[in-house]
């Protein structure tokens, strides 16, 4: 597990150290946001009548640039879901939510949240020490030792369409006919200038002896014989 | 482009091509696709996406059942609605669109909304979840779950305070508890526990600050407790009996008066809670209403100083004076819908009352409603002043049909359609073949035409005003390629024909999403004494293609007269057009299944049979051709059920008529002849799946009626997180639906469901639960044919030696090898489907509803159990995919893109025209519709294809085929000279 939680952080430094690249984004809301983060989570509580439990968590948006996606992502529209559609809650504005009265055992979470893909994530909650739970990751089997999700990736449902260049004109099959084509006219003859004139008249002496219709004759139709 | 010319071919001459066997097919195939793949390097820079401008999309509500006005005097009038969908939404009280809106989760359904401190929405659900929102953009503030050992009537109760932004709290009674919440924060102050039996009917606050409670606390005990609003202590409690018990139903008149009703319903019962003291008066419904002997029902509509009885017939507003005395306002005949009271500045009271005929309340303002509407179901009323400080109102109305009006001034503002945010059932129609503009035609609007381009030339030279630039633009709509109301070459118009659970049945363009024409369907059965119509599905009935191409295509509508599944079926042929019903009958059986034929009679009617509750076949259309047709096709029609809750599958041949009932040539008696009973210990059936009926296969399938079920151990019939991975269990089974043979069973240990399915052509594609891994996962089962393995070579195929025109028999029970294999899948699924084309050719595409609302295209190619961690080049070429471990989820082949289709519940696909192409129907609280190309468009030019690169390269290409004729000439005229 150590190994896990190890490797999934190295990978995670590189694309940080990329991020510093682009200039400094002007999302200030999701910056107040971290700041305003009270960073002891509790993930779970035992409910006062013992039947169930609450589990208590935190969307995290800030790990990621809200670049592209700030378009379709509203953040109101965070949806927490409790095993598959059994219980659905909502996102507070500071990315806090709970599930109340969960009963003992093993349960799933998943977040729907639009521009974003989140790991479910597996949360057991001990039925022998009340208290105890374990968070676990289930796309990258990442434990977590507080309940705040982070996106995997942010997802782009749309492709970008590249901006108009002569290249793509040019690699287009049309583009490319023509290019043959100019080839053909302007390099061909080219070569042949470069042919020993010797070899040329004699290739032209064995057209003509064969009497090898020209490009004129054949276009008119009339077979010069 | 030479690939186009291929595929053509093969559209054009299917027959030719008998090699449809699966083996060998495949692998040409996947040629195909490889092929199309190759092409499409060059257009890379030009997939973007795929057809973003032709997505329908479109966003409802549902059934609304609480709304609060929020009508300040700056700032935006807004709406807040709580419907029957588990929406709670902020709608313009303008223009009626959203301003936001959530979708709860499906079994927490909204009790009571309300509107705090003037920008907060709290809301109710489930009897014990509270919530606020922000009234502006709909976030959430805070959420509070209530500790209730019971679940019973609840509602909470906000003061009306003075002051803002004093800690305010909110006073909820939910399992015969009293909560007080705080306002700012959800923290439950105080709690008091009253005895279990405790139904608490009214709350509200004294003039000195403390908090009443009014309830039963059994069947014929009223109590009263009065609390401190600070700590719930209780300050006074008093108790009274009532020897005739009561109906739990009460409407309260002022704040120390309320009326029910006794158990028997017979007598109306005042409760004087006046001077500390409880009192009692009863009257006699019959002495109310003279020579009325039924029941009664208070109405729970809130009123000062009156009350609403319903009798059979009318309503009666009754007005209580001095604490005791009844005095009847107002009799209104039935049916009628009244709303809450409002109060008005000067002390008046008033509330909307909506009759169907005529209206004799003090402000009269009639409207007239679209028929196909039906009656009004509630009426929410809000005022406003005018200018000339008399009072204006404005009503929401909530129609039979779960469409909301808002009505003002005797004029509808705006509707919405909300019926079609349940949609249970759809089906699609071909739109009119495009006739060609014939001269009469233009000629009867020559005018009209030459207006239009009168109007055209102004709009260009900039001379147009306001109107005709509306004029123009209605004129651009309407000749704009995607609305018109014809046939297209490709085949992406059509019309959907959806059934809503209202009961009404819509056509709606797949161009831009209007309705066409809609279609109440009670009005229709009104005097069949038919109490609730509830609709049951939608089928293709008439689809012209060669025949009868004179006759519009019409669609079969299927619905029960009454609540339970043996109540006497409905049947109604609707014209796809233009809504008209053909014919409408009661049936005299049930309705359990409907299986459309494969077969149409001369005017391309398609022959249905109803199997009713007896497992008695009745079939349709009944006419004497269709028997003719059905008679021979008789003893190889066999029909299964599936009956879930006693563990057991049947199956079915037909006989001949049925013996009991006399003389019905259209009834047909069907024995069993085999069944596969689970025992209920160890087994419980959680789904059951199979081929669409109508899909189009390219390859020969020998187990024609493949059927998919799904079985789970007892103890993991429930939710994730219910079981242990060593106590569930799932069990697969394919079962030939003719034989009853199982052809393959596969059990997954520690995996439980919802299941989810989809089987297509030769394979089955299910997703579950993997309690073990904690993940879901999707396994594909193929099943090929042993003894058609030998078909592989193409020499054998075309030297016709081969067994592919040997009949196919379910009864010959071929040798089958079934392949598997498993993979991972990150998502919960709430519906899967397949996309399906013209001709079946096409490679398939998955199509999953992931719990986020969203449509996920995954190629059929990744679920295909050949895989292997390293695939040979044989297999490569082939397409085959190395094997990992979980499916990829690229976010561009999400079909809806960043939309969601929220409350997602079904997903439909049918065929366009066009080969290549699949159109998607995905419903739930709101619509979306598109078009998918699993393996691109090969057979069409993509959207961007640039036309005019093609015309200059032809004629730079013919301009110097001129010059070179002239160099080449002028040269060849040289040398001859020379």
């Amino acid at each position: 597990m150590a190994v896990e939680t190890e490797r999934s952080g190295s990978r995670r430094s590189p694309r940080r150290g990329s991020r510093s690249f682009f200039p400094a984004p002007s999302w200030p809301c999701l910056l107040v946001l971290l700041i305003l983060l009270v960073t002891s989570a509790h993930a779970i509580s035992q409910a006062g009548n013992g039947a169930g439990y609450s589990v208590a968590g935190r969307i995290k948006f800030d790990g990621i640039s809200s670049k592209g996606s700030g378009l379709h992502t509203k953040k109101s529209n965070v949806k927490i879901i409790l095993n598959g559609g059994q219980r659905v809650t909502f996102a507070r504005h500071n990315g806090y939510f709970s599930f109340h009265n969960v009963p003992a055992g093993t349960h799933l979470i998943e977040v729907s949240a639009m521009g974003f893909l989140f790991s479910p994530v597996r949360v057991d909650i001990s039925a022998r020490n009340p208290g105890k739970i374990q968070a676990v990751l289930t796309e990258n089997r990442r434990a977590l030792s507080e309940l705040i999700l982070e996106p995997l990736r942010e997802e782009q449902y749309y492709e970008v369409r590249e901006p108009f260049s002569i290249m793509s004109l040019v690699k287009s099959p049309m583009g490319l006919m023509m290019g043959f084509m100019l080839v053909v006219v302007f390099v061909m003859p080219k070569l042949v200038e470069n042919m020993d004139p010797e070899e040329i008249r004699r290739a032209q002496e064995e057209m003509r002896s064969q009497g090898v219709p020209s490009f004129s004759n054949l276009l008119s139709g009339q077979a010069q014989r | 482009m030479i690939y186009t010319g291929k595929s053509t071919v093969y559209n054009k001459h299917p027959s030719r091509f008998w090699c449809r066997d699966l083996e060998a097919f495949r692998k040409f195939r996947t040629k195909l696709h490889f092929f199309s793949t190759s092409v499409s390097v060059f257009h890379l820079p030009r997939m973007f996406s795929w057809f973003p401008l032709d997505d329908l999309y479109q966003q409802y509500i549902g059934k609304v059942k609480h709304a609060i006005f929020h009508a300040q005097k700056a700032g935006r009038r807004r709406v807040v609605v709580a419907t029957e969908e588990n929406v709670i939404a902020s709608l313009d009280l303008r223009r009626g669109e959203l301003f936001w809106r959530h979708v709860l989760g499906e079994n927490d359904s909204v009790d009571q909304i309300d509107i705090a401190l003037g920008k907060y929405v709290i809301t109710l659900s489930s009897g014990s979840i509270l919530r606020t929102w922000n009234l502006p953009d709909g976030q959430m503030v805070w959420e509070s779950f209530l500790q209730v050992s019971a679940s019973s009537m609840s509602l909470f109760f906000v003061p009306a305070s003075i002051e803002v932004g004093t800690d305010q709290q909110i006073f909820v009674s939910a399992g015969g508890c009293l909560h007080a919440v705080s306002s700012i924060d959800g923290e439950v102050i105080w709690k008091r526990e009253f005895t279990d039996s405790l139904e608490i009917q009214k709350l509200f606050q004294t003039p000195y600050g403390d908090i009443t409670a009014i309830g039963f606390s059994s069947s014929s005990q009223i109590d009263i407790y009065q609390l401190s609003a600070k700590n719930g202590d209780i300050l006074v409690h008093k108790s009274a009996s009532f020897p005739g018990g009561f109906s739990r139903e009460a409407s309260f008149v002022s704040g120390d008066v309320f009326v029910t009703l006794d158990a028997t319903r017979y007598i109306l019962v005042l409760v004087n809670l006046n001077g500390g003291e409880i009192r009692f008066h009863q009257t006699h419904i019959s002495d109310l209403a003279e020579g009325y002997s039924g029941t009664a029902a208070i109405l729970p509509q809130k009123f000062t100083g009156m009350f609403a009885l319903e009798l059979d017939s009318l309503i009666m507003l009754m007005k209580v004076e001095s604490g005791r005395d009844l005095e009847i306002i107002e009799k209104i005949p039935h049916p009628a819908s009244i709303s809450d009271s409002l109060f008005l500045a000067n002390g008046q009271q008033a509330f909307a009352m909506v009759k169907h005929e005529e209206t004799n309340n003090i402000l009269k303002e009639s409207i007239n409603l679209d028929s196909q509407r039906g009656s009004v179901q509630k009426v929410f009323l809000n005022n406003y002043v005018k200018t000339d400080k008399s009072h204006g109102f404005r009503a929401l109305v909530v129609m039979e049909d779960h469409s909301l009006l808002l009505v003002q001034q005797g004029e509808i503002v705006w509707s919405r359609e909300d019926g079609l945010a349940s949609i249970i059932a759809s089906t699609t129609s071909e739109l009119p073949v495009e006739k060609g503009v014939s001269v009469a035609k233009v000629e009867h609007s020559i005018f009209e035409w030459i207006k239009g381009h009168l109007l055209k030339v102004k709009g260009t030279l900039m001379l147009a005003n306001a109107e005709d630039l509306a004029a123009i633009q209605r004129m651009r709509l309407k000749s704009f390629e995607k609305t018109k109301m014809t046939r297209d070459h490709n085949g992406f118009r059509k019309l959907l024909v959806v059934l809503t659970r209202a009961g009404k049945v819509l056509a709606l363009h797949t161009g831009d999403g209007r309705i066409v024409w809609s279609l109440l369907l009670s009005p229709l059965h009104s005097s069949d004494s038919c109490q609730h119509l509830i609709p049951v599905d939608i089928y293709q009935w008439q689809v012209p293609h060669h025949h009868a191409m004179d006759e519009n295509p019409s669609v079969l509508v299927i619905s029960r007269c009454g609540l339970h599944s043996d109540a006497p079926g409905v049947i109604s042929i609707v014209d796809s057009y233009s809504g008209k019903v053909f014919s409408s009958s009661k049936l005299s059986h049930s309705v359990l299944q409907v299986m459309p034929l494969p077969l149409t009679d001369s005017t391309e009617q398609r022959l249905h049979i109803i199997i009713d509750d007896n497992k008695k076949a009745h079939l349709y259309p009944r006419t004497p051709e269709s028997i003719n047709i059905f008679r021979p096709e008789l003893p190889n029609t066999y029909w299964y059920s599936v009956e879930a809750v006693k563990g057991a599958i049947k199956g079915y041949s037909f006989r001949g008529n049925c013996i009991d009932t006399d003389e019905d040539d259209y009834c047909f008696d069907t024995r069993e002849l085999w069944s596969i009973i689970f025992p209920s210990d160890s087994e419980k059936i959680t789904g059951a799946t199979t081929r669409k009926y109508n899909e189009v296969r390219f390859i020969i399938v020998h187990i024609q009626n493949m059927l998919f079920v799904a079985t789970v151990s007892p103890r993991a019939a429930g939710n994730i997180g219910s079981a242990t991975p060593e106590e569930a269990y799932l069990v697969v089974y394919l079962i030939d639906a003719v034989t009853g043979r199982i052809i393959h069973r596969v059990t997954h240990l520690g995996a439980q469901g919802p299941i989810h399915a989809v089987v297509s052509e030769n394979w089955v594609v299910y997703h579950y639960f993997n309690l073990r891994a904690h993940k879901y996962e999707m396994s594909v089962v193929e099943v090929n044919d042993q003894s058609r393995q030998d078909n592989k070579s193409i020499w054998k195929l075309l030297l016709g030696k081969h067994n592919l025109t040997s009949p196919v028999s379910a009864f010959s029970q071929p040798e089958v090898t079934v392949k598997s294999q498993s993979y991972f899948f990150t998502h919960s699924v709430k519906t899967m489907a397949v996309t399906s084309t013209a001709k079946g050719i096409t490679s398939k595409q998955l199509l999953i509803g992931t719990i986020g609302d969203q449509v996920l295209a995954l190629d059929k190619r990744y679920l295909d159990p050949r895989r292997t961690p390293d695939p040979s080049p044989s297999e490569r070429e082939e397409g085959i995919i190395p094997l990992t471990d979980s499916l990829p989820i690229i976010p561009q082949s999400y079909v809806t893109h960043s939309l969601q289709v929220e409350g997602l519940r079904g997903i439909a696909t049918m065929p366009a025209k066009l080969e290549s192409t699949s159109l998607v129907f995905a419903y739930g609280v709101d619509l979306f519709f598109t078009r998918v190309a699993p393996s691109r468009t090969y057979d069409s030019l993509t959207e961007d294809f640039s036309y005019a690169l093609l015309l200059i390269t032809i004629v730079v290409l013919v301009a110097s085929i001129f010059v070179t004729w002239a160099l080449s000439e002028k040269k060849e005229l040289e040398e001859k000279w020379r």
